[in-house]
């Protein structure tokens, strides 16, 4: 066990745990910020992404002693009150159905976003096809994505 | 027009409102039978089994008892209410029952069945509290009941113009008898049913406040992951767990039915503990079962009559007096659900009591469990329901929920258990794996004289391997199926649109054949063939149009197929293109369904998106395999999904009709498979018969 400290969408933390354990469980189990799902626990899904310092990380498989000193933002910490133009997006073009994987898909798309304003069909591809949704939300992603990225939400 | 409907008082309740919560009036929706192989919940219960709330602001609260798995139905059912109700719809919120026999009947979601099941209920009920509303205020106004209208809301009193919001009118409501029969809207006059309105709740599905099973949490609670044989159906014969019990927060391990849980204080603790457990199995009967003795099996079953389920004519009689028989073989593997989120449950055993939070389709499953597992009286057991990260059939059992129930019995403390990834794929209640053989005669003129079909799988279930056999549409004048169980001890369970995946597929794909065979357009010969269903006609002739079909560009290729399920009507078009390299691409699908009238239909549009990429992904990649006993997948590595850059692009079109609703969720599945196999036929000259989708050249992404 190790005395860790972590920065968790703008908070300051110190937790008590195995340095080997997946950051995931330490958002989830510690810290109860459960927004952020385990589903597949070998980074083959997606749905476990948050963004340590911007960029996009799987943590179902990150040890939460490689965190250092990055600021980690779940999706709880993307915008206080659904303001984030994915998240808008998101409902405007109905995407979820269940909703679980919903999460790591947004998380994605705005790292994706924040490095490329104005992506294409072939970027979202790119990005979004390693992200996995078992209710076939594909479609609706894509369009959302673009929606966001062209500021059209009404 | 507007109709009138005669009001069952024996349908509502009425809550007394001395308290000052407004009106609450509880109402009935009808209990059903599940595929016909599950039937304790199928008993008509007058028991009130949805709420509605509307309180001194106005705000209409629903309370379900059936359950979301992103179906939608917690928008679509509202809608509903709110279109008899004249309710302003912002104010129209939904809220989730827990389990309660006594109070809601059967709370079983599942069979593509809720809008079609509730639609006439859920008019009547919003209908019955609208002209209590409007009793109330022709009372306060003092004028006749025919002087006042409901509108957004609001009771209008049409002579001076007044108004006044529902929630000034819920405690006078509450005081109006039920009415002996209530009005209800003419359609044409409908304005929340028939528009694509966001889903309620939406917002939580989006910020990560939305709560699913494994999100669950109370004091105290501790977790656990269970070590279960890795043959199917083996059991533990000893096990060591002296090194787990000396990682710190590990709390306990114990055996349980389904192998040894460790329990710990959190998540990654009881995953190090279960892995740092010895464990010697019996690996019981299946230790040599494998995938090729089960298919040989199915195969051989096939030889010997079987069940009879249908018997048209003279199949043996019209077989010899064609000049033109044809016979194929089919074959599909078994499939697991693997919704994203794992199967789990959080029980607490205590004193006298069993509390259960269940991710689940059927609680009553869960209740049941609890009161075995436990022996506690059932009103003793209690099953919360929690909203599902996906179900497709997989949440219609109850193997998780003993797991947790049996686990926090022994430990008499909260728990929750949960699977990881692995083995929720490897312990699944799969889609059964069949084998058809099917045989086909054709008259003079080329179309069937004869059917011939025989379906072998996997018992006990005959609904989980026949749905969709026995109920071939065609106008074929000799039909025979039957069906062979063999004893294969693989638990199996629905999967989404059930045995219509494996029998859709045989049935469009010899069709396609016998069309082929005559030299026939295979969607003109569908279509001579359902003449007698005018709106199986209408379906085929939308997606027809719509794919343009036989217009398709140079170097596509299309496919087509059609079948009817859950009430509902759907047909597919799969077109494929080629690349610059000779490969072929899934280009396009296009979905055409009549499913009467569609509530919401951009839901609907959204269940048949999900459906076809479900569909798709059962055809390209789906198999669960045996070796020894053991299933060989363990991860989307292996058992893959559809991804994004794979996805075509998808068409949907729903046919205009003033019937009542039916099915949504699992009628786009079926006719999935066979237009893409035929339609790879089309491409090649190969006849896909059986899945996954086996060749080469087939590039699976745009």
């Amino acid at each position: 066990m190790a005395k860790i400290n972590l920065t968790v969408n703008d908070k300051n933390y110190t937790v008590d745990v195995d340095p080997k354990t997946p950051l995931l469980w330490v958002l989830r189990d510690n810290l109860g910020l459960t927004g952020t799902k385990y589903s597949c626990g070998k980074a083959l899904c997606g749905a476990c992404t948050v963004h340590l310092d911007g960029k996009a990380v799987r943590s179902c498989t990150f040890p939460v002693s490689a965190v250092g000193s990055a600021s980690i933002t779940t999706i709880e910490g993307l915008s206080s009150d659904l303001k984030h133009p994915l998240q808008k997006a998101w409902i405007q073009e109905e995407v979820s159905q269940c909703g679980y994987c919903q999460p790591g898909q947004i998380m994605t798309a705005a790292a994706l976003l924040a490095n490329k304003p104005n992506p294409s069909d072939e970027d979202i591809d790119e990005t979004m096809s390693s992200v996995l949704c078992r209710c076939g939300t594909y479609q609706r992603i894509r369009r959302a994505i673009h929606v966001a990225a062209e500021g059209g939400v009404r | 027009m507007s109709s009138t409907t005669a009001i069952n008082r024996r349908d509502f309740l009425k809550l007394s409102t001395s308290a000052g919560i407004g009106l609450v009036l509880g109402f009935c929706l009808p209990t059903k039978k599940l595929y016909g192989i599950d039937s304790p919940e199928a008993v008509e219960s007058f028991a009130p089994n949805v709420w509605l709330a509307i309180d001194r602001s106005g705000t209409v609260t629903i309370t379900f008892s059936r359950c979301e798995m992103g179906q939608k139905i917690w928008t679509s059912l509202p809608m509903i209410v709110a279109e008899e109700l004249e309710a302003d719809w912002s104010k129209v919120r939904i809220k989730q029952g827990d389990f309660n026999r006594a109070a809601y009947g059967s709370q079983t979601t599942g069979g593509s069945a809720s809008v079609r099941t509730s639609y006439n209920r859920l008019r009547r009920a919003g209908a019955v509290a609208r002209e209590m509303l409007i009793s109330a205020a022709a009372q306060t106004w003092k004028v006749p009941v025919n002087r006042c209208r409901a509108e957004n809301g609001t009771v209008i009193n049409l002579d001076t113009k007044q108004k006044l919001k529902y929630g000034e009118l819920t405690e006078l409501a509450a005081q109006q008898p039920i009415p002996d029969e209530v009005p209800l809207k003419d359609p044409k006059d409908f304005k929340i049913i028939g528009q694509s309105l966001k889903s309620l709740n939406a917002d939580l599905r989006v910020n990560g406040k939305a709560v699913f099973g494994l999100d669950f949490k109370l004091p105290g609670l501790l977790t656990a992951v269970i070590a279960r044989c890795p043959v199917i159906g083996g059991k533990v014969a000893n096990f060591d767990d002296s090194i787990t019990k000396t990682i710190p927060g590990v709390r306990h391990v114990v055996e349980v039915t389904n192998g040894v849980a460790v329990v710990a204080d959190d998540t990654w603790t009881a995953i190090k503990g279960r892995k740092a457990l010895k464990i010697t199995w019996d690996e019981g009967p299946n230790a040599n079962l494998s995938s090729e003795i089960i298919s040989e099996t199915l195969k051989n079953a096939v030889e010997k009559p079987g069940t009879v389920l249908r018997d048209d004519g003279n199949v043996e009689k019209a077989e010899k007096e064609s000049r033109k028989k044809i016979t194929a073989d089919f074959e599909v593997p078994y499939l697991d659900h693997a919704p994203m989120e794992p199967m789990n449950c959080t029980a607490y055993v205590h004193e006298n009591t069993c509390e259960i939070w269940a991710p689940t389709q059927r609680p009553s499953r869960a209740h049941r469990i609890g009161t075995q597992v436990t022996g506690l009286d059932a009103k003793n057991v209690i099953v919360h329901i929690l909203p599902m990260g996906g179900a497709f059939g997989r949440r219609l059992q109850y193997d998780y929920v003993r797991d947790a129930v049996e686990v926090s019995n022994l430990i008499k403390a909260p728990v929750k258990v949960l699977r990881t990834r692995d083995e929720d794929i490897q312990h699944g209640t799969y889609r059964p794996a069949t084998y058809h053989r099917v045989s086909g005669s054709l008259d003079k003129n080329g179309y069937p004289l004869s059917w011939n079909h025989r379906v072998s799988g996997p018992g006990p279930y005959p609904g989980l391997i026949t749905g969709g056999a026995d109920t071939l549409a065609y106008d074929i004048p000799n039909i025979h199926v039957d069906y062979v169980m063999s004893d294969i001890s693989i638990p199996t369970g629905a999967w989404r649109s059930v045995a219509n995946t494996q029998n859709a597929f045989v049935n469009e794909c010899f069709i396609d054949e016998l069309a082929v065979a005559a030299g026939k357009d295979p969607y003109l010969y569908r279509r001579k063939l359902l003449e007698i269903y005018p709106r199986m006609v209408k379906v085929l002739d939308l997606v027809a149009e719509k794919a343009h079909w036989g217009n398709q560009p140079k170097g596509h290729f299309q496919g087509i197929a059609i079948h009817p399920s859950f009430h509902s009507r759907a047909a597919i078009v799969v077109e494929l293109n080629t690349d610059k390299r000779g490969g072929l691409n899934i280009h396009k699908v296009v979905c055409a369904i009549d499913c009467g009238l569609a509530i919401n239909p951009d839901g609907v549009k959204a269940q048949l998106e999900g459906g076809i990429i479900l569909a798709l992904t059962a055809a390209l990649y789906g198999a669960i395999t045996l070796k020894n006993g053991r299933v060989q997948q363990s991860n989307f590595h292996n058992y893959k999904l559809l991804t994004m850059r794979e996805t075509p692009l998808l068409e949907t079109y729903i046919v205009d009709i003033d019937e009542p609703p039916t099915g949504v969720g699992e009628p786009p599945v079926p006719p999935t498979p066979p237009a893409l196999a035929n339609a790879i036929f089309a491409a090649t000259g190969k006849r896909i018969r059986t899945l996954p989708v086996d060749i080469k050249k087939l590039r699976r992404y745009r």
